[in-house]
Order: C-alpha cells, then sequence, then structure tokens
C-alpha cells in the first residue's frame, strides 16, 4: 500500500504485491519479452533464448556450454518455489527440466515456453522498479540492495533498505537523482555508476513502453564487478495499446484463461468466480456491488461481467454466451441502469442471444432507466418478465440459483 | 447554493460535433445547462444545434464567450492535450468524462492543470449535476432532485442507483460528483467533502468508494478530523477475489492493501454511517437529517 507517498516520507508498501498495485487493464510481459525491451535500452542483460520444446531447450544449452538455467516463462509470481525454475549442467539435463517445466501449470497457467539462458556467477543481489504510483500521481522509483526476494516482503521486515524517489514528470529523471540511488544500492563509485546507468536506461524504457511496471529483480552483481540485470518483468496500461501496437503484439493470450480472452475481444470485462450466480451488470461499481448484494442474500457470484457504458445488442449475446459455457452457473442475472447504455438495446441483445441458444438455467432480469418502457415491451413481448428494483431481483437470482435454500 | 456548479455555470464543450460529445450536449442543453460554446478544430464559425457556436481553440471560445467550466469527449489519445488547453486558457473547472487516458500522460495532465490554478474532475467519470440548476456529464438529470444530500463517488451507474433510491424515497442533492476511477484523477474524495461541508445547503454526505487504493481510508480521516456534517459510505467489492482487477482502474485488491473490510472498518472509525447495501443509504441519510 503506497499509501501516504511522499518526497522524503515514503512508507513502504505493506502487503501488496507491488506489480499488482498497478491499476487498470494492462499487458503482462514474459521475461523474455522484458528483457528484450531492456535491452534495446542498453541495459545489461546476459544472452538467453526461448524454447517451446525440450528437444529446443537442449540445443540451446548445447550452444551455449557450461551450466545453464531454465525458467518458465508465465504470468505469475513465485516461479522458483513452484519449481519453475532450474539449473541444468548438461544439455541433457536441461532437455529433461525442460520436458518437466513445460507440462507444468503454475498457478493455474500453462507453461509453454521456458527461457534458456547461460548460469551466471552472483556475488550480491538488488533490486530495481519504477511504478505509477496513484497517491502520488507520479512515476516512483524503488530500490533495495536486498534484491533476489519478494520486494514486499523487504518493505515488511526492513523497510529502511527500500529507497524511494518519486519522477518529476515535466523533468523525468535525472542523473543526480540515479546516482543517489546508485550509491544506495553499492558503495563502490563503479558499481554505483553503471547502477545509474541502468536506472535512467530503465526510466526511458518505462516511458517509451507506456508501462506502469518496470522491474529488475535480481540486479546482480557478478563476482568480476559488473552490474547485471538478471530478471526482466513489465506491465504496461492497456490505454496506451492504441499507440504502441508493438506491445499489444506482446500479449500472450495462452497465458490467459479462455473466457477472458473471448471477453476481452468483445469489449467486456470479465472475471471468473466459482459461485453460480451468473452477473451481467453495466458499470464496474455497479457490478461489483451486484456481486456483494448477491453473497449478502446467501449466493455465490460466478463472475464480474462489466458489459461497459454504451453497449449494443451484440455485446449483451457475447456476454451471455460467454457466462452460460460456465457450467456451475444455476442461475443469470443482468442488472442495468440505463444512462448512456440504452436498456432496449441489452433486451434485443437477449432476445437475440436465446433465439440462437436456448437458455438451460432461469434468468432474472432487471433494468431501469434510457428506453426502460420499450425494453420492456420488447422483453414481454418474448415471455421474459422485467424487474426495476436491484435488491428484489438480486434475491430472486440467488433464491433460483440455490433452488431456494439460502436466505 | 451547491458544489462546484450552479446556474451560474458557463459551459463549453470540447468534441461537441463527436458522437458522444453532440449527444449530451444536447441533453445538457436540454437539462437547461448554459452551454456557451463548443470546440472542435476545423470547425470553428459553424453552430451546434443553430444555437451554440463552435470555435476551433479553447481559448478562443473562452475569449469569446467567457466560458468558466468545461467539458470532455475528445478520443482517448487527444484527451490530456484536451485538459491542459483548457486550464491553459483560464478554465477553472475541466471536467473530463473520456475513459481510456493513459496514466503516464495523467502524471503530466495533474501537474500541469494544478499550476494553471484550475481543477480537474475525471478522467474517466460521468462528470456531475446540481439538480435543477446544472450538469455538467452524463448523470441522467431525471433521476436527480434538488435538496440536501451532497454525493460523492468512483464509479458511475452505481451512483446513478443511490441517486435513484434517494430521489425516490424525497432525498433530493445538493450536487452529486463522478470523481472517475482511474489510478491518476484530478479531484479526490477529500477535495469533494470539502466543499460539501463549507457549502450551506448540504446537510448529509453520502460516499461511494471502491476496493484499491487507500483514498477511502484518507477520506475518512478527513470526516473524523474536518467534517461536522454526517457522512455514509458504502465499499463496492467486497467479494472481490484478491490480486484481481475488476474492470475499473481504481477497482483492485491485493492482500490487506485497499480491501472493502479495512475501508469499512475506517468508516466506522471516523464514525461514519456504513451502508451495507445500496438500499440502506436511504435510512441512514433520514436518521441523519
Amino acid at each position: 500500500m503506497l499509501r501516504n507517498l511522499a518526497v522524503g516520507r515514503l512508507p513502504p508498501p505493506a502487503s501488496a504485491s507491488l506489480s499488482s498495485l498497478n491499476n487498470g487493464a494492462f499487458v503482462n510481459t514474459h521475461e523474455y519479452q522484458a528483457k528484450e525491451i531492456f535491452r534495446k535500452a542498453g541495459i545489461p542483460i546476459p544472452p538467453g533464448e526461448v524454447a517451446s520444446t525440450p528437444e529446443e531447450a537442449e540445443r540451446i544449452a548445447r550452444r551455449f556450454g557450461g551450466t545453464v538455467v531454465i525458467k518458465a516463462q508465465v504470468h505469475a509470481g513465485g516461479r522458483g518455489k513452484a519449481g519453475g525454475v532450474k539449473l541444468a549442467k548438461t544439455p541433457d539435463e536441461a532437455r529433461e527440466f525442460a520436458s518437466t517445466i513445460l507440462g507444468m501449470r503454475i498457478k493455474d497457467l500453462p507453461v509453454l515456453k521456458v527461457l534458456v539462458t547461460p548460469a551466471a556467477d552472483i556475488a550480491t543481489e538488488a533490486y530495481a522498479g519504477i511504478i505509477v504510483d496513484r497517491a502520488s500521481k507520479r512515476a516512483v522509483f524503488m530500490v533495495s540492495p536486498a534484491g533476489g526476494i519478494d520486494i514486499e516482503d523487504v518493505a515488511a521486515s526492513t523497510p529502511d533498505k527500500i529507497m524511494k524517489l518519486p519522477v518529476d514528470p515535466r523533468y523525468g529523471v535525472q542523473p543526480f537523482e540515479a546516482m543517489r540511488m546508485g550509491f544506495f544500492l553499492y558503495k563502490d563509485a563503479k558499481q554505483a555508476r553503471a547502477a545509474a546507468k541502468i536506472l535512467m536506461q530503465l526510466y526511458q524504457a518505462f516511458q517509451s513502453s507506456g508501462a506502469s511496471l518496470a522491474e529488475i529483480n535480481p540486479l546482480v552483481t557478478t563476482p568480476a564487478g559488473e552490474v547485471v540485470a538478471l530478471d526482466a518483468k513489465m506491465v504496461v496500461d492497456d490505454n496506451e495499446l492504441v499507440r504502441r501496437t508493438e506491445i499489444e503484439e506482446l500479449r500472450d493470450e495462452s497465458a490467459e484463461a479462455p473466457s477472458e480472452v473471448d471477453a476481452r475481444k468483445a469489449n467486456l470485462t470479465f472475471i471468473k468466480l466459482d459461485g453460480n450466480v451468473g452477473c451481467i451488470v453495466n458499470g464496474a461499481g455497479l457490478a461489483m456491488a451486484t456481486m456483494d448484494l448477491v453473497k449478502y442474500y446467501g449466493g455465490e457470484p460466478a463472475n464480474f461481467l462489466d458489459i461497459g457504458g454504451s453497449s449494443n445488442p451484440e455485446k449483451v449475446v457475447s456476454a451471455l454466451r460467454i457466462i452460460t459455457a460456465d457450467p456451475n452457473v444455476k442461475a443469470i442475472l443482468f442488472n442495468i441502469f440505463g444512462g448512456i447504455t440504452r436498456t432496449d438495446d441489452v433486451a434485443n441483445g437477449i432476445v437475440t442471444a436465446t433465439r440462437q441458444n436456448p437458455l438451460r438455467v432461469p434468468i432474472v432480469i432487471r433494468l431501469t432507466g434510457t428506453n426502460e418502457e420499450i425494453a420492456v415491451k420488447i422483453l414481454e413481448e418474448n415471455g421474459f418478465t422485467a424487474m426495476t428494483d436491484m435488491d428484489e431481483a438480486v434475491q430472486k437470482a440467488v433464491q433460483l440459483a440455490t433452488g431456494g435454500k439460502a436466505a | 447554493m451547491s458544489i462546484f456548479i450552479d446556474s451560474e455555470t458557463t459551459l463549453l464543450v470540447q468534441g461537441i460535433t463527436g458522437r458522444d460529445g453532440s449527444f449530451h450536449a444536447k441533453q445538457m442543453l436540454e437539462y437547461g445547462t448554459r452551454v456557451v460554446a463548443g470546440v472542435t478544430p476545423g470547425k470553428g464559425g459553424q453552430r451546434f444545434e443553430s444555437s451554440v457556436p463552435i470555435f476551433d481553440t479553447v481559448a478562443d471560445a473562452v475569449d469569446k464567450t467567457g466560458a468558466n467550466t468545461s467539458v470532455i469527449y475528445v478520443p482517448p489519445p487527444f484527451a490530456a492535450d484536451a485538459m491542459m488547453e483548457a486550464a491553459a486558457a483560464g478554465i477553472r473547472l475541466v471536467v473530463c468524462i473520456t475513459e481510456g487516458v493513459p496514466v503516464l500522460d495523467m502524471t503530466r495532465v495533474y501537474m500541469y492543470v494544478k499550476e494553471k490554478g484550475a481543477r480537474l474532475i475525471g478522467p474517466n467519470c460521468p462528470g456531475l449535476i446540481t439538480p435543477g440548476e446544472s450538469k455538467v456529464g452524463i448523470i441522467p438529470g431525471r433521476i436527480c432532485t434538488p435538496g440536501p444530500v451532497g454525493v460523492v463517488s468512483r464509479s458511475g451507474t452505481l451512483t446513478y442507483e443511490i441517486v435513484y433510491q434517494l430521489t425516490r424515497a424525497g432525498l433530493g442533492q445538493s450536487t452529486c460528483v463522478g470523481i472517475g476511477g482511474d489510478p491518476i484523477n484530478g479531484t479526490n474524495f477529500i477535495d469533494c467533502l470539502d466543499a460539501f461541508e463549507k457549502d450551506p445547503k448540504t446537510k448529509v454526505v453520502c460516499m461511494m468508494g471502491e476496493i484499491g487504493g487507500s483514498d477511502e481510508q484518507d477520506a475518512a480521516d478527513f470526516v473524523r478530523d474536518h467534517m461536522t456534517k454526517p457522512v455514509v459510505g458504502f465499499i463496492a467489492g467486497q467479494t472481490a477475489p484478491p490480486g484481481r482487477r475488476m474492470g475499473h482502474a481504481g477497482a483492485i485488491i491485493s492482500g490487506s492493501a485497499g480491501t472493502a473490510a479495512e475501508k469499512i472498518q475506517a468508516f466506522k472509525d471516523a464514525g461514519m454511517g456504513v451502508a451495507q447495501r445500496p438500499i440502506d443509504f436511504t435510512a441512514l441519510v433520514k436518521e441523519r437529517m
């Protein structure tokens, strides 16, 4: 929690994951993709190549010679703990480990690629990151000489080992600021200078990619004294993609839940949950309030789904398709408050969708607002009942989903 | 009285000839808002709805019409520039409806608008309405009615839901403000609470927050330390799973950072009323009138 963030008085994040503090829809990059971006910015990155089969991993390991590290490329933290990072002494071992890792699921995400990179000798491990902070309304650097572990843990146990520096967006990070952070990381002047240079380059990569997070963990020193970025992570704000198509291309849909990819293509925001009341709502705040109310009346929401502002009938059709694909869903609840959204559009969408695919579960429709009278007429002509009260509609949906067992 | 806008507000609409801009400019005119100018580069000299003059630049529009408030409906890649253009032209209140403004743009816009001494509401917000006087943005006018309840919220349709329930219960509103859900926005809860505290017409304030960030906790501290008027709060996202974003930029939850429980506790500690359900607002407000 980057609360009360201000220069000179910067409490560390409590238990929040730094990357998940980034708000908004975003593109997650894989390590190898972030490394490529960082490398282009001039940051020293050890060589590495991506393999999607064990044989490829073996060939890459043979080419590098010596011991290599096989690293799962997946959008989840704690890869090491999950067994997704392994040291292979021979090309045969590289093939064997790659075969194991490529079959794994880490935090329920399938591992489809591994990064093969020569094992590095490490003298020290540090942390360097930049995040957009909502409290100070700026990009903020966080650096720590305690790297290689979760920065959240460092923040919790030894907050004095973290230095934070908000960047003035008018000027960008200045060399003297980067040097201050460099000396916070390393006593050795040469290493401090090298780190300062990397931090300037990291800021450049962050800005030019439209990132909301850019992270090097660990930033290591080798026994020879060089400063090198051993891991890389970047998260890019979805709102940047219109002008940065090269980032959109980095999106790895195989690394996301299929229903969520489907929803994004239909311009819907969808998150699958474990309950049995399928919720289709306009607006994120109302959608969350609807889910809360489902829970309040003893039900469990099956999903979060926001059809957005100016919805058209096709969006509603897609929404229903996605929701009904979930076998857990025992009742469907529409909660629409028409402002920009025209409720007759929603009604038409419901009629079209259910004509194409008749529903197997009961549906409760609550709508009020813009063109409500037309919407109700459309629904009634097609055999649906429309409700106007949110509270009553939620209670009814919960009752239908639980077979009347919930209060 | 009211906050930020009233019958004296003279509005210019940036992007008045666009799809959303023209639709809502018409709605605002119908509501009675004094829409004095529109801006669309290249369409200067034309008129909107054969009455509102259109200008090429905000500077021209302000110069010729004296508009003091601007509402922005331009597409996301141009919204940052539009906000800065308005502030540079001497507009005092800039309301940005546009959704999808890159957050790095907002780091620059936020500082720029502050330096020019203007107030920014949004981006990614429904705007605001002072019932019976002026509407700036997209909040449906017919769900509002004049009265003593101040409303401030991070979301759009949830605000409509609660305003609608207040109106049906005979509880009119002084001003309703949607501050938007983006990570960086121009006006926060505290700015609005402070304005409601100073507004003689407002007797009770309703505040709708969401999970994520710490704005609601900071607002609760403000209520405890600086407000004499009662405040009723609500937090959406009590059932949100940890670590997942919920569409709104602001709505994310992770560990103990910005959870609903944490925020509700902060409300209680500040002596605020807490609405468990949207429907609870009306009773809680009535008790405090």
